[in-house]
């Protein structure tokens, strides 16, 4: 309660900028579900998929990947001393499958078929495991938030039992995101003759993999810092520096593996002068793993909050480019048509990233997502009285 | 039998008559536009001092029923790749990821569908040729089986030389079609796309599609073991703990 007192001044201009944008997106959905997809996207038969895909659909999942990543630390390497930001990141990574899922409705053609995919099943088809993916994860993480609602409700017997699933669900939700997270790759892989060779190769499965996880956990990052300004709260910057170290590593593997395809698809010649795809391909790689490893390289950079908030951001952007560059820009050239989406377009993903923040800000005031919240909460930890003990005496050592 | 199309471009006199049968018999809207649409299956244009069609080529492999998820888009035995409309979901995977650029969708519906030339699979199926081949007065596009029309088109190039660009668009493109092609002007001056791979396109996809079980397997196994080693590490550590206590 305190802390929302506390953000009630500056919340009140979001949220008049909130409610315009979902009135905006209100408006939009009725003319997309009555005009069709052709009188409100940019959309044609020349270019199928634009930004409700590549930014909606790929950075929305991309973005969440901060979650398999946290908890697969925290509860299969047990690395306990991050536990504070799990749950932050799990009800991020929850709000950006709802987010995903909801454009998907906006740009499916019939999204009232969306059950079709359970039925009928091509298991030839990325798209197929996508939606797989897509259902099961969000399932997951919605199952592995639910221990947070349970505490806030006292319902001790249904928090028992989440103990008990919580390793298999942890263990299946790293192992569907794997597969989600390389799938987005692998749905360009049956494109080598349409998507642009900076951004094609057979590594596409790993690249988006890597990358998920490079920006996932700059998403962490950052989302700490936006509701540390946003709940009044400090940063756990002790947490979020080893985070940043692990971004040099990620982001740097995936800088060599990127290279490495360069070289394999023979693009590389390509930079040499650079035309519209090159320029674009440069500021990406420059955003998405130049900036962010030279900076977060640097321990003093590292250790101080604007250093470590201004890399993640930059690898985010980086990366929202990236999934931009491969549905959009190395697609333009085949398609013979440049694409930019409509208003209507950037409504609905502007909407529904408020509505994501909403979201967030909502559930972070009434659930103990927060370490501080989590303190006041009288029903015991959701660890069982050995293992406790056991942690007790190991940290200190 | 699988049947194919041959369109040789040398033979034809862009009269629209394929154009023209396809609409009648699809039942599509009279209005043929310029190129393709989810409402013109297939245009004859001029290009190049010569005509050319645009169709489904109906590969042997295609990509299209490859990427569908809900398999809205099937192989036949007999040729044709067909379309489910009542199972499409509007994903436009297929749109997408055509090599050909072959699936169109209806833009301007609010319940859309796709639509694509479906080398008339009814009249396919009772043995009748397709109906742009019917109504073909040159013979320039020929209905027939695949392997005879592909023995057909090549001993055309080789009883005409000079004739023929000396290929068979559609033998290999993409890992062979049911629609054959020959023209006497370079295949990439008609507009078709000549960068394809020979080998079918579903292959880049299902080479790791197919290992996702085997990938469940190892990693859960992989994962609880990690679990376990950890766990267990703790637990060995809270035992040992007072042990070493009482020695000192």
């Amino acid at each position: 309660m305190r802390p929302a007192r506390k953000a009630s001044a500056p919340l009140g201009f979001w949220a008049y900028v909130a409610a315009l944008l979902l009135l905006l997106l209100a408006g939009v959905t009725v003319l997309r579900f009555t005009l069709g997809l052709g009188a409100t996207t940019n959309l044609s038969d020349r270019f199928p998929w634009g930004l409700w895909i590549g930014f909606d659909v790929l950075c929305g999942v991309g973005l969440a990947a901060g979650a398999f990543t946290l908890t697969s630390v925290v509860h299969l390497f047990n690395l306990r001393r991050f536990e504070p930001i799990v749950r932050p990141t799990v009800l991020t990574a929850f709000l950006g499958y709802a987010f995903v899922i909801v454009a998907l409705l906006f740009d499916l053609g019939q999204p009232w078929r969306i059950w079709h995919a359970l039925f009928f099943w091509n298991p030839h088809s990325v798209m197929f495991e996508v939606a797989w993916c897509v259902m099961l994860y969000t399932t997951v993480l919605a199952l592995e938030l639910s221990p947070v609602v349970f505490e806030r409700f006292r319902l001790a017997g249904a928090q028992r039992v989440m103990r008990f699933v919580y390793t298999p669900l942890v263990i299946a939700g790293v192992i569907l995101s794997t597969l989600h997270q390389s799938s987005l790759g692998s749905l360009y892989l049956i494109v080598p003759s349409k998507l642009h060779p900076l951004w094609y190769s057979p590594l596409l499965p790993f690249l988006f993999y890597l990358s998920a996880i490079g920006a996932g956990l700059g998403m962490v990052i950052l989302e700490s810092y936006l509701s540390g300004r946003s709940f009044g709260r400090r940063l756990e910057l002790e947490l979020l520096e080893p985070l940043g170290r692990a971004m040099v590593v990620v982001l740097g593997l995936y800088g060599v593996l990127r290279l490495i395809a360069l070289r394999r698809s023979g693009a590389l010649a390509e930079l040499a002068s650079p035309g519209y795809e090159g320029t674009m391909f440069l500021v990406e790689v420059s955003l998405a793993v130049l900036l962010p490893v030279a900076l977060l390289s640097v321990p003093r950079v590292r250790r101080s909050e604007r250093g470590l908030v201004a890399a993640s951001f930059l690898a985010i952007l980086g990366f929202v480019m990236n999934r931009l560059n491969v549905a959009v820009t190395g697609m333009e050239r085949a398609a013979g048509v440049r694409y930019l989406p409509s208003w209507m377009e950037l409504a609905v993903s502007v909407g529904l990233v408020a509505v994501g923040f909403a979201g967030f800000a909502v559930a972070a005031r009434v659930l103990p997502i927060f370490p501080e919240a989590r303190a006041d909460v009288e029903l015991p930890e959701r660890e069982t009285a050995e293992p406790a003990q056991a942690l007790g005496e190991s940290v200190p050592a | 039998m699988s049947a194919g199309l041959l369109y040789d471009a040398t033979q034809c006199i862009g009269c629209g008559a394929c154009a023209l049968a396809c609409k009648e018999e699809n039942h599509l809207p009279e209005k043929i536009d310029a190129v393709p649409t989810a409402y013109t299956w297939t245009t004859v244009t001029p290009r190049a001092g010569i005509f050319v069609r645009s169709l489904c080529m109906h590969c042997l492999e295609p990509t299209c029923a490859s990427v569908c998820p809900v398999g809205a888009l099937r192989k036949t035995a007999a040729g044709p790749v067909v379309y489910d409309a009542a199972k499409c979901i509007g994903c436009r995977y297929c749109i997408m990821a055509c090599p050909f650029d072959v699936p169109k969708y209806q833009w301007d519906r609010a319940v859309p569908i796709v639509g694509k030339c479906v080398m008339c699979a009814e009249r396919v199926a009772k043995g009748e040729a397709t109906a742009c081949a019917a109504a073909c007065p040159t013979g320039a596009t020929k209905f027939g089986d695949r392997a005879a029309l592909l023995a057909e088109a090549k001993s055309r190039i080789r009883d005409n030389p000079g004739g023929y660009v000396g290929h068979v668009y559609g033998e290999e493109e993409a890992g062979g079609t049911s629609v054959l092609m020959l023209s006497s002007v370079p295949f990439e001056e008609l507009g078709l796309k000549t960068n394809l791979p020979r080998q079918p396109l579903p292959m880049l996809t299902w080479q790791v599609l197919s290992k996702v079980p085997d990938f469940v397997a190892l990693a859960g196994a992989f994962l609880y073991g990690i679990f376990w080693i950890t766990r267990r590490r703790e637990e060995v550590r809270a035992l040992e703990a007072p042990v070493e206590g009482a020695r000192r």
